[in-house]
């Protein structure tokens, strides 16, 4: 299998070319609906686009590598990737929150449109994860398997029975990434929770390798997936601005349900550009 | 029944490498411990973590692998509720979440051991079937179609100790269909799972007073069997169910609706848990009893 899917060259320029290509892709997707996260979708895309661009092995559209979106609110970053890759088709993606199409505001479990389970609910994916990840070992097959959660979704207390699961399982081909952007529905998730801060420290008792970077840095991303020890489950803490990419929309709440009207998306248009960390 | 299961699928799992086990740390007692040694890295024991065990399970059967997800009912299905419900259902995977003390069989326990609802609330769930076998032999059977099935399923299942009543049943057990275990024509008692004895009781009584008893094992409680139970209502006098579960959301109130639906015209006399907590602690069959859930009870009902 490893023989013939390979990773692509990592280049940091053409990441960021990428992403800004998404972010503009997500924002045209914006005007056809009335809700959607689309801040959250950006606070995690960078991390999306290494994993689905440069991490899972491809030959032509073919992955042996898994990647779930557990913080499915965020899906607009994974219908945009897998529509970049070919996986999904321009029809699929106008079908997005319309009768007759399949794209919601949750990813909804369709093995041949990229989309490996489905999530929504949060706190759940980790868990599969694990379980996709042991599969995999009990067969000795050669595959990785990632998961992006947020932050707020570790309050979950599922994710917590998973983070005890994983390194008892030994799935050293997990690579979990937490969209720290400090943000929930409610306000800041480090207000909720001041104590949950740093968050490495915890991972790092309960057994994983853990490491915090800038999670718009595709160079970080890059090096904290590529210089892991790799005889444990990987925990990569991304920091992140909620909206990033869109000024009027970093750290600002009503962003994570808003579309903006045709005004604010043609700010938006006009404002973006390349994220560099 | 829990060693027949755990015998069954320790069988199934040495034909079919893909069948694997996960835990909430319950004691794997008899076979159970075979599996686990026989097969370690296909036994896995998460804790005191429901929500862990389904979610793996879900994770397992999206790579293909055949799991059973097994402890104590309430445990099984009620801590991890959304788990089963998210993960399994709405992926539609080949799950099969065991619940072992279905109805009020941990009887000293306490409620928060009893799963006397858990038909009801599996019932409601898309995509989820139901099995509640009788004695071990109905179990090896539930046992033996659960590790071919392609879809979620709950198996609910007593303790130990059972007695086989379905040894000389005239009918074979058939997924999805109402099986006569004993055959009469006055009477026509539906029942299932352990409770199934006290039907057996009850049919002796009946008979001892001149009725001839059917006894129906409805092992398949979903996609429960419309059409069998309809049949069997037109061509009976009297019906009655007997089941050891709330009488919101069991067997009871849908027998009544096929009644309806299919025009029958038999009497139809239904015995279940009262929807309420039970607060007594004694033996199984004194629990039952609290709610009038006893032989002798029952046939005073019926003549």
């Amino acid at each position: 299998m490893s023989d013939t899917f390979a990773r692509s060259t990592f280049n940091a320029d053409v990441s960021a070319k990428r992403c800004l290509a998404l972010r503009r892709r997500i924002l045209e997707m914006s005007q056809t609906v009335s809700a959607l996260h689309i801040a959250g979708a950006f606070s995690c895309l960078e991390m999306v686009e290494m994993i689905y661009f440069h991490f899972m092995r491809r030959a032509g559209k073919e992955s042996p590598d898994t990647f779930l979106l557990s913080k499915g609110h965020g899906c607009l970053s994974q219908y945009t990737s897998l529509e970049m890759l070919g996986i999904l088709q321009r029809s699929d993606i106008e079908g997005y929150c319309k009768p007759g199409g399949f794209l919601g505001t949750h990813p909804d479990y369709r093995v041949k449109a990229g989309i490996e389970a489905s999530t929504g609910s949060l706190g759940h994916g980790l868990t599969m994860a694990i379980g996709m990840a042991y599969a995999d070992k009990l067969d000795g097959k050669d595959r990785d398997v990632y998961v992006v959660m947020s932050d707020g979704e570790l309050q979950e207390g599922s994710v917590w029975e998973g983070i005890l699961l994983a390194p008892a399982l030994k799935v050293n081909r997990l690579t979990a990434f937490v969209d720290c952007n400090d943000f929930q529905s409610l306000g800041r998730t480090s207000e909720t929770y001041p104590n949950f801060y740093p968050v490495p420290e915890k991972l790092r008792a309960f057994g994983w390798e853990c490491v915090e970077i800038n999670g718009h840095s595709a160079t970080e991303i890059h090096r904290a997936v590529t210089s892991r020890e790799g005889t444990r489950p990987l925990m990569i803490v991304g920091r992140t601005t909620k909206g990033r990419g869109v000024s009027y929309m970093e750290n600002v709440p009503i962003w994570h349900y808003r579309s903006p009207s045709p005004a604010e998306y043609q700010q938006a248009i006009e404002g973006l550009r390349e994220v560099r960390g | 029944m829990r060693d027949t299961f755990a015998r069954t699928l320790y069988k199934a799992g040495k034909a079919n490498p893909k069948v694997c086990i996960v835990v909430a740390d319950i004691s794997p007692a008899g076979s159970m411990a075979a599996f686990r040694e026989e097969f370690p890295a296909r036994f896995v024991n998460v804790g005191v973590a429901e929500q862990n065990m389904i979610g793996l399970c879900a994770g397992l059967a999206l790579r293909g692998y055949k799991p059973f997800a097994y402890t104590i009912a309430t445990f099984s299905i009620y801590r991890p509720f959304e788990f089963v419900r998210d993960d399994i259902c709405y992926q539609n995977l080949p799950v099969t979440v065991v619940g072992i003390g279905g109805g009020v069989t941990y009887s000293t326990l306490g409620g928060t051991h009893h799963a006397q609802e858990d038909v009801a609330v599996m019932s409601a769930l898309p995509n989820m079937s139901i099995l509640a076998p009788c004695d071990p032999l109905e179990t090896e059977f539930a046992t033996d179609h659960s590790a071919k099935y392609t879809s979620p399923l709950y198996l609910r299942l007593g303790k130990a100790g059972e007695p086989k009543l379905s040894e000389h049943a005239p009918d074979p057990w058939v997924f999805g269909k109402v099986r006569t275990l004993r055959a009469g024509s006055d009477v026509c008692i539906f029942a299932y799972g352990p409770i199934m004895k006290m039907a057996f009781d009850v049919a002796d009584a009946l008979e001892k007073r001149g009725k001839r008893v059917r006894v129906v094992s409805v092992h398949t409680l979903k996609p429960l069997d419309t059409a069998g139970i309809a049949e069997l209502l037109r061509a009976h006098p009297a019906a009655v169910v007997i089941e050891e579960h709330s009488s919101q959301g069991g067997l009871a109130g849908k027998v009544k609706q096929i009644a309806w639906d299919a025009g029958a015209r038999c009497s139809l006399k239904t015995f279940s848990l009262q929807d309420e907590f039970i607060h007594v602690h004694g033996s199984h069959a004194d629990l039952l009893a609290a709610h009038g859930l006893e032989a002798g009870a029952i046939v005073r009902a019926l003549t």
